[in-house]
């Protein structure tokens, strides 16, 4: 087991004729991730990746044809909520999506739509998800993770592909690894991640990394303080940033007192998750 | 992006929010001609990017075109929390009954737009959040409906407001959020939204903050950036496609990833450094985006030395290293350099860095001690 992706997952990819689109997919590909579909407006009928991938002008002929139940997107920022509403009525579950500087107010209504549709974003701004051994499915370096009992959820993504690459040095492995992205508005909350693992026979303990701004770390502490009975352990970036500043991350910025990282730090350690002062230490933390 | 008060309240005014008459001047004799045009009477108000304008000297009345002449010649003199006054709005003084805040933005948690307004406009609304919060009234908006006409009645009543000016109070904050709406906004905001003796409701001073992730389908905004108001080094950052934030430090950064980038900034602090400033490199970065990057850290003359964070995931640490190394063939550094290469074919890249005389290190809390310790050498 694991959580989201995995074995049966069978991918279709938004964008995938794009320098990065088709990049990554090469990388999931030889990963092992069943890509079953393309989708490209204007190229349907035609194949990519020598051959291996079908492509379709619509996310809709793309799921009638491959069975294809998560789709991931590489498709630029001004047509990604578009990509997202279209992978929506097409009847994916599943959304995953990697595009930065999406539009907020885009965010919004896709987040709203999918909500009333029942259908689960992961992203936006985010590196995807990997669940070793079974599926990749984004920009996570597959390499550097081996399989194990370690759920890993973040907002960040080379601070995730550190922790990753740490555990592995030590011979430590991941169940699954969640990125839940850097922007204000996204489709999966630490707590949504957070509740998955809990209901993962697999997965024994979690790492979770959050940063400054919004209170997304608050209500995950609330989560495990009232819920979770696997141990989690945690790092929050940004003890250092100015408020009002946007560090890199559209959504990492301190707003009017709120998404200060000590604040996040103390509503964590008072849920009793042990928070590491620094990337390193997180894995010392682990049990 | 911000915009400035008399570019916000022209885009209000497009929505049929009514403005004081006015106009923006960048010379005194230009406020001159416009108090004259206005029948003498006005308000001359700074226009920079920062708020506490009016504590600053930065907003006055003028009884006479002479005296507008005058004040605008001050105020064009005067510098508001660092930033020199290059322009004002010469404004018909308007008097004044009551003040309305009215304002919308962006709720993180609710994910979606808030409506919020207060009896108690003229200052600010976070100052009324913090003394009495049961002064403000927040509605949330549903992003696919849009702010309807029912919810703007509510909050007339809730702010109290006489029932005889509700219909323009309806129309206004419809407006608002026509105008939050077509500008992709953040945060639009009428603070304060006066009441005149006549009667009117008149938006006196106004606020916009637009997504920047949105300027790409709004290019009459993004024409509106004033570069007057910028740091040089943040506007060669965007230039280059760099995220970059300058901080009071004196030990540079240089890393991939915005989570990474904040960590190591909180690990110079935690051993005893100050981190110069936040920048983040992006994924895949190539040589000349890293010689773009070491050129903005080192322009900033408060670097004493350099730490330069990178994971090598996709991108190979030996690629990156060779990307670092002909960036350093354009920019000679005059300040150590400690580069930490983790990932993919690390030692391979430590090595090459090594060869080029910088301080190699392995881990974060390493690389952190051994640039705070580099500062200490006086190399300038």
């Amino acid at each position: 087991m694991s959580i989201l992706v995995n074995k049966a997952t069978r991918l279709l990819v938004q964008g995938i004729t794009g320098r990065e689109g088709l990049f990554h997919s090469q990388q999931m590909l030889e990963y092992g991730t069943r890509i079953v579909a393309g989708v490209r407006p204007g190229k349907g009928g035609e194949w990519v990746l020598e051959g291996k991938i079908p492509l379709f002008d619509t996310v809709k002929q793309a799921v009638e044809a491959t069975g294809a139940n998560v789709s991931v997107l590489f498709v630029p920022a001004r047509s990604a909520a578009d990509a997202m509403l279209e992978a929506a009525d097409a009847g994916v579950p599943l959304i995953v999506c990697i595009t930065e500087g999406i539009p907020v107010q885009d965010m919004m209504q896709v987040r709203r739509y999918l909500d009333q549709h029942g259908i689960r974003l992961v992203g936006p701004n985010c590196p995807g998800l990997l669940t070793p051994g079974e599926a990749k499915v984004g920009i996570i370096p597959g390499h550097i993770a081996l399989a194990g009992d370690i759920g890993i959820v973040s907002r960040s993504g080379t601070l995730t592909y550190e922790v990753l690459y740490a555990l592995q040095q030590r011979q430590r492995g991941v169940s699954t690894c969640v990125g839940i992205g850097g922007d204000p508005i996204n489709g999966t909350s630490f707590t949504d991640v957070l509740a998955m693992f809990e209901d993962d026979p697999r997965t024994e303990q979690v790492i979770l990394i959050g940063e400054i701004g919004g209170s997304d770390e608050e209500r995950a502490a609330e989560f495990i303080h009232d819920r979770m009975t696997k141990p989690v352990v945690g790092f929050v970036a940004g003890r250092t940033a100015p408020a009002g500043k946007r560090m890199g991350h559209a959504g990492a910025i301190v707003e009017g007192g709120t998404g200060l990282a000590a604040d996040k730090v103390q509503a964590l350690q008072a849920a009793r998750v042990r928070v590491a002062d620094h990337p390193e230490a997180i894995v010392d933390l682990l049990k | 992006m911000k915009l400035h008060e008399y570019q916000s309240k022209q885009l209000f005014a497009q929505q049929g929010i009514p403005i004081p008459k006015g106009r923006m001047a960048m010379t005194a004799s230009e406020a001159k001609a416009i108090a004259e045009e206005l029948g003498g009477r006005v308000v001359v108000k700074s226009q920079v990017l920062v708020g506490g304008r009016g504590k600053a000297g930065g907003i006055r009345l003028a009884h006479s075109s002479d005296e507008a002449e005058n004040v605008a010649t001050q105020i064009l003199g005067i510098q508001i929390k660092g930033l020199p006054v290059r322009k004002v709005l010469v404004d018909e003084a308007v008097n004044i009954l009551a003040e309305i805040y009215l304002g919308i933005t962006n709720d993180r948690q609710g994910r979606c737009p808030v409506i919020i307004a207060s009896a108690e406009g003229g200052v600010e609304i976070e100052e009324v959040a913090r003394r009495e919060p049961e002064k403000i009234v927040r509605i949330p908006v549903d992003p696919l409906l849009g702010l309807r006409e029912y919810q703007a009645r509510y909050l007339a009543a809730a702010i109290e407001l006489p029932r005889d000016h509700w219909r323009a109070f309806i129309a206004i904050a419809l407006g608002l959020y026509e105008t939050f709406r077509r500008t992709d906004s953040t945060l639009a905001e009428i603070n304060p939204l006066v009441l005149t003796p006549e009667g009117k409701l008149l938006a006196l001073d106004g606020k916009i903050v637009v997504d920047d992730n949105a300027l790409f389908r709004h290019p009459e905004i993004a024409d509106l950036r004033d570069l007057d108001e910028e740091a040089p080094s943040e506007r060669e950052a965007r230039k280059y496609g760099l995220s970059y934030v300058k901080l009071e430090g004196t030990i540079g950064c240089m890393v991939n990833g915005a989570g990474l980038a904040m960590a190591t900034m909180d690990v110079i602090k935690l051993r005893g450094g100050q981190p110069a400033n936040f920048l983040d490199i992006g994924g895949g970065a190539g040589a000349e985006k890293v010689a773009a990057a070491f050129g903005l850290i080192l322009a900033d003359r408060s670097v004493r030395s350099v730490l330069l964070n990178i994971f090598g995931g996709i991108t190979r640490c030996d690629e990156v290293a060779r990307g670092i190394l002909i960036a350093l063939q354009d920019v000679k550094p005059t300040v150590p350099i400690v580069a930490r290469l983790v990932g993919t074919n690390e030692e391979e890249g430590r090595r090459l860095l090594a060869d080029a005389q910088m301080i190699t290190a392995t881990s974060l809390v390493d690389a952190a001690e051994k640039a705070v310790a580099g500062q200490e050498v006086p190399t300038r």
